[in-house]
C-alpha cells in the first residue's frame, strides 16, 4: 500500500497548497497576503532595521540566558581572566565574566547583544522621527503611534535593565543613580523605591534577579506582543506613501509582497544581521571586566549610560540645584530632570496624533504622507525636539567631551544650560524659513518653469536665463500648475531634455529603454 | 495592459496563460498589476548581462558557504582561550564576527539582487478601502452588541448590578494584593549608616587607621569598622577622610555647630553625593574641590563640602571623628544627618 501518492517535484507546490487548503480554506486570504503591495522608500527601512534588531536580541539573549546566572551569592572569582583572579564578586558578575572569558563564543554574542540593542533603540528613535515629519502618524493610524511609543519606552527600559544585571561597577552606579531617582519622587519615593530594591540601596540582592526576570521574560513577552500588533496593524491599515504620479489616499502603488518584496526584506535582515556581527565581532562595547564588581565606594571617571539613556543623564547634569523643602518634606533636584521631563515628553509624544488634529481641525483620513516641508510647523517643532535632544545627548557626555579637548566643565555645563533656552527656539525659526523656503521654490518651479541654465541676452542688452516652463503658459508665460506637496523636477534631465532618466549612483541600474517602457506604460496603462 | 481590470475572467477559456491567472488572482484581491515587465525574455537564448548577474549572484552564495564554513572550523577548533598578554585570544572574536558578517552579506546580498536584477520589473496599484466600515454594518454591530446588554437584561436587574460590584471588585484587589509582597516599610536605615559612637574608621582591607598614616594633603577611603563594613551590605558607609595641608587647614570653615567634627586637620566626609548617590570621590588636591564624576557636582573641602556647582544641593555630611586610646580613628557618632541622595520625608 502506498501511503503518499507519487508527484513529481515540479506539481509539489501546488500539491502542497491543495494539501493545506482542503484543511484550512486558505487559499483565498494567503494569496492575499501575497500579493499585498508595499510602496518603495528607502525610509520605510528604518523601521525593518529596529524590526531585525529585535531579532538579533532574541536570538543572542537566549544564548546568554544559557550561561548567565543572576544570582547575588558571593563567590571568589576563579575563571580565566587573571588580573581579576582571587577577588570576591557576585555570581552575576562572575558568570558575566565567564560568558566574556571561558564560554565559547560567549564574547561575540555579548558583543552582538549589546550592539543590537543599541542599534534597537536609535532604529526606532529615527522611525519615530520619520513618521513624525511625515505625518505618517494622523487618522487612521493613531493606535499604531501609541503602540510605537510604548515599543520605545519598554525598549529603553529593557536596555536599562540588560544594562544593570552584569553588576560590574558600572551597571551598580546606574542602579545607583536610579534608586536616587526613585527616592526622589514626592510622598511614594522611599516605599517605592523599598519595594523595588527590597531595601536601602542596595538591599538584600533582590534587585539583580528582579530585574532579570523582568529583563529576558516581563519585557521581551510584552515587546513580542506589541511589535505583533505594530505589524497587524500596518497589514490591516496599509502602508502610506509619498504623493506622486498616479498615487491617491484611496491606493498604494509599489511591488507586491511576494516575491520582490519579500526577497528585498529578507535580504535587508541579512544585511542588518551581518553588520552587528561584524559590530561584535571588532568592537568592544561595555567591557564588564575593566570595570571590576560593583562596589559602593568605586566609580570612575567617564561614567556613561548607553547612548538612549545619555538626554536623561544630559538633563540631570545641566538642572541647576533646585530643591524644594516645605514643612520638613523635600522634593530633591533630581525629580524634576529625571522623572517629570521623561513623563511629560513621552507624553506629549503619545498625546501628539490628538494634539495636532484638534489644532488644525482635521478629522480626515490620511493615506498620503506630507513632506516636512509642507507643514512648516510641525517640522519645525520636531527640529526643535531634536536639537533639545541632541543639547541633552552632548550635555550626558560633557565630561569627555570637556576632558578631549580640554574645555572648563563648568563651561560645558553652563554651556549646555544657556544652549538648552537659546538653541530651541532658533532651531524652530531658522527650520521654519527653510520650509517655507523649499515651497517656494517648488512653486516658482511649477510657475515659471526649470531654469536651463541658458542665458539669453535681449536686443536691448539685458541677460536672462531661459526658462522651461512645465505646462501649457498663459500670455505672462506663467504656468498654472497646482501644488500637490510631491517632489518638483529641479533639472533638466528629469524632465527628459536628455531622454528618460535611469535611477543610480554611480552607474545605471536600469536601462533606459525599461525606463521609458515604464513610463509609457504608466502614463497610458491606467488613469486613476 | 489592463483589459481585465473590472471584468472577471473566464478561468477556463481556451487562451488564459498563468499569469492571466495571477493577474485574475490579483485582481480580485483590490491589486491591479499595472506595470509588468520581466527583464529577461525566458524565450530567448540568455544574454551577457544575464549572465553576469547569475555569476555575481552565484558568487556570492559561494562566500556565504565559503565564510560559514570558516566560522564552524573556527569556532569549532580555534585555540580561542584567554591569556594575558596571549597573542591566541585576540582574532578569535573578530574572525567569528568577519566570518559570520560575511556569510550575512552574501546571503543578503545575493537574495537582494536577485530580486532587483533578474525578477521582473513591476508596479502594482492596491486599492486602499480605508476608513470606518459602511455604515450599515456599524448599524448592525451596534445592534448587536446592544443586544447583548439587553439580553444580559443587566439595566432591569439591579440588584446583580450591586452584587456584581461587591463581588467583583475584591476580585480586583485580590489579583493586586500579592504584589504586596514586595513593600517594605521604609525605617531608619535611610537615616543610619554603620557608624556610631567609637566605631573604628577601618579600609578596605579592615585595617584601623592612624593619623600617621595618611600624609598631608592625602586622602583614604575608610570603612566602619564593624563586621561586614567594608562591603555592600553598608553601601551607604564609605567615607572620605582627608588630611588637609597646613596651609589649607587654617583657611577651613567648618559647618556651623560641627567645629569640633574635624580631628585637627583630618576631615571625614560621606562619600556618597548628595545628589544622586555616586561617590563623589574625585579630590582637586590643589583647589581643595571634591568632583562627582556621574553628574559633575562639586563641593568645596574647605567651607564643609558644600556644594560650589553642579546639581548637588546639600553639602556632603561630615562624620565626627576623633582618634581612640591607641591611637586610631574612631567616630563620635553616627552622621547627625542622612547621607546620600535625598528624598521626599527628608526635612
Amino acid at each position: 500500500m502506498k501511503l503518499l501518492p507519487k508527484i513529481k517535484p515540479a506539481q509539489l507546490p501546488a500539491a502542497g497548497a491543495k494539501f493545506v487548503d482542503d484543511r484550512l480554506t486558505v487559499a483565498t486570504p494567503m494569496r492575499r497576503i501575497f500579493n499585498k503591495v508595499f510602496p518603495d522608500h528607502w525610509s520605510f527601512m528604518l523601521g525593518e532595521i529596529a524590526l531585525y534588531s529585535f531579532v538579533v536580541l532574541l536570538l543572542t539573549g537566549t544564548f546568554l540566558t544559557l550561561f548567565f546566572d543572576p544570582s547575588m551569592t558571593e563567590v571568589v572569582y576563579d575563571g580565566s581572566y587573571t588580573p581579576l583572579k582571587g577577588v570576591e564578586m557576585s555570581r552575576a558578575y562572575a558568570t558575566s565574566l565567564d560568558i566574556s572569558f571561558d564560554v565559547r563564543g560567549g564574547l561575540i554574542m555579548r558583543q552582538i547583544h549589546h550592539w543590537a540593542a543599541l542599534v534597537f533603540v536609535g532604529a526606532m528613535t529615527v522611525h519615530m522621527f520619520r513618521t513624525f515629519f511625515t505625518g505618517a502618524f494622523r487618522k487612521p493610524r493613531e493606535l499604531n503611534w501609541l503602540i510605537g511609543i510604548g515599543l520605545l519606552t519598554l525598549g529603553m527600559l529593557e536596555g536599562f535593565a540588560g544594562y544593570s544585571i552584569p553588576d560590574d561597577a558600572l551597571s551598580g552606579t546606574g542602579l545607583r543613580i536610579m534608586n536616587a531617582i526613585i527616592l526622589s519622587i514626592p510622598l511614594v519615593g522611599t516605599w517605592v523605591a523599598y519595594a523595588i530594591f527590597g531595601g536601602e540601596f542596595p538591599g538584600g540582592g533582590e534587585i539583580i534577579p528582579r530585574l532579570y526576570i523582568t529583563h529576558v521574560l516581563l519585557i521581551p513577552a510584552i515587546l513580542v506582543g506589541l511589535v505583533a500588533a505594530h505589524m497587524a496593524l500596518l497589514v490591516k491599515q496599509k502602508h502610506t506613501q509619498f504623493p506622486g504620479k498616479g498615487r491617491t489616499e484611496k491606493n498604494v502603488m509599489g511591488e507586491r509582497m511576494f516575491p520582490g518584496f519579500a526577497a528585498k526584506g529578507g535580504g535587508f535582515f541579512m544585511i542588518v544581521f551581518g553588520v552587528l556581527a561584524m559590530l561584535g565581532g571588532w568592537f568592544q562595547i561595555n567591557p564588564i571586566w575593566l570595570f571590576g564588581p560593583y562596589k559602593g565606594e568605586v566609580v570612575s571617571a567617564g561614567s556613561q549610560p548607553d547612548f538612549y539613556v545619555g538626554w536623561i543623564d544630559g538633563w540631570i547634569r545641566l538642572w541647576p540645584a533646585w530643591e524644594t523643602r516645605n514643612f520638613d518634606y523635600t522634593i530633591p533636584a533630581v525629580f524634576w530632570p529625571s522623572v517629570v521631563f521623561p513623563g511629560v515628553v513621552f507624553t506629549l509624544a503619545a498625546l501628539w496624533p490628538f494634539l495636532e488634529a484638534k489644532f488644525t481641525k482635521d478629522v480626515h483620513f490620511h493615506n498620503l504622507l506630507q513632506r516636512p516641508r509642507d507643514v512648516p510647523a510641525r517640522t519645525g517643532l520636531g527640529a526643535m525636539v531634536v536639537s533639545v535632544l541632541l543639547i541633552l545627548l552632548i550635555s550626558g557626555g560633557n565630561d569627555i567631551i570637556a576632558e578631549k579637548f580640554d574645555i572648563s566643565l563648568n563651561a560645558m555645563t553652563w554651556a549646555g544650560r544657556i544652549g538648552l533656552i537659546i538653541v530651541p527656539p532658533l532651531v524652530y525659526f531658522v527650520t521654519y524659513r527653510i520650509c517655507l523656503g523649499l515651497q517656494q521654490h517648488d512653486r516658482e518651479v511649477l510657475a515659471h518653469g526649470l531654469e536651463t541654465g541658458i542665458i539669453k541676452r535681449l536686443p536691448h542688452g539685458e541677460f536672462i536665463e531661459v526658462h522651461q516652463p512645465l505646462g501649457e503658459v498663459d500670455e505672462h508665460g506663467h504656468t498654472h500648475l497646482e501644488y500637490a506637496g510631491a517632489p518638483v523636477p529641479k533639472k533638466m534631465n528629469k524632465i527628459g531634455a536628455t531622454g528618460a532618466q535611469p535611477r543610480g549612483v554611480f552607474f545605471p541600474v536600469e536601462r533606459r529603454s525599461d525606463v521609458e517602457a515604464e513610463q509609457k506604460a504608466l502614463a497610458g496603462g491606467h488613469k486613476e | 495592459m489592463s483589459e481585465t481590470h473590472g471584468k472577471p475572467l473566464d478561468l477556463d477559456a481556451e487562451d488564459v496563460t498563468r499569469f492571466d491567472l495571477v493577474r485574475e488572482g490579483a485582481r480580485r484581491d483590490g491589486v491591479e498589476i499595472a506595470y509588468y515587465e520581466p527583464r529577461f525574455d525566458p524565450s530567448e537564448p540568455k544574454g551577457k548581462r544575464e549572465k553576469r548577474i547569475e555569476r555575481v549572484i552565484a558568487l556570492m552564495l559561494l562566500t556565504t558557504g565559503v565564510a560559514a564554513t570558516a566560522f564552524v572550523v573556527i569556532y569549532g577548533w580555534w585555540d580561542w582561550k584567554y591569556e594575558l598578554d596571549g597573542e591566541t585570544d585576540k582574532w578569535f572574536t573578530p574572525l567569528l564576527g568577519t566570518c559570520m558578517g560575511l556569510a550575512l552579506f552574501g546571503i543578503g546580498g545575493a537574495v537582494i539582487t536577485w530580486a532587483k536584477k533578474l525578477l521582473p520589473k513591476e508596479t502594482s496599484i492596491q486599492a486602499h478601502h480605508g476608513g470606518a466600515s459602511a455604515e450599515d454594518e456599524q448599524q448592525l454591530t451596534v445592534a448587536t452588541l446592544e443586544n447583548m446588554a439587553e439580553e444580559t437584561g443587566i439595566t432591569r436587574r439591579p440588584l446583580l448590578k450591586g452584587a456584581l460590584a461587591v463581588g467583583l471588585l475584591p476580585v480586583g484587589a485580590m489579583a493586586v494584593v500579592p504584589l504586596g509582597a514586595l513593600i517594605k516599610k521604609p525605617r531608619g536605615e535611610l537615616f543610619d549608616t554603620g557608624f556610631s559612637k567609637g566605631t573604628r574608621l577601618v579600609r578596605l582591607d579592615g585595617s584601623p587607621i592612624r593619623p600617621d598614616d595618611v600624609s598631608a594633603g592625602g586622602i583614604e577611603t575608610v570603612f566602619p569598622g564593624i563586621p561586614g563594613g567594608t562591603t555592600n551590605h553598608y553601601a551607604d558607609s564609605p567615607t572620605l577622610l582627608v588630611h588637609l595641608r597646613p596651609a589649607d587647614a587654617k583657611k577651613a570653615v567648618p559647618r556651623k555647630g560641627q567645629s569640633d567634627f574635624n580631628y585637627g586637620p583630618f576631615y571625614a566626609y560621606s562619600k556618597i553625593c548628595t545628589h544622586a548617590g555616586c561617590p563623589a570621590s574625585l579630590y582637586e588636591q590643589q583647589t581643595q574641590k571634591l568632583l562627582c564624576p556621574c553628574h559633575q557636582s562639586q563641593f568645596d573641602v574647605l567651607e564643609g563640602c558644600k556644594p560650589i556647582f553642579g546639581p548637588a544641593t546639600r553639602p556632603l555630611p561630615q562624620l565626627p571623628i576623633t582618634v581612640d586610646d591607641e591611637g586610631f580613628f574612631v567616630s563620635k557618632s553616627d552622621y547627625i544627618e542622612a547621607i546620600g541622595p535625598a528624598f521626599w520625608e527628608r526635612p
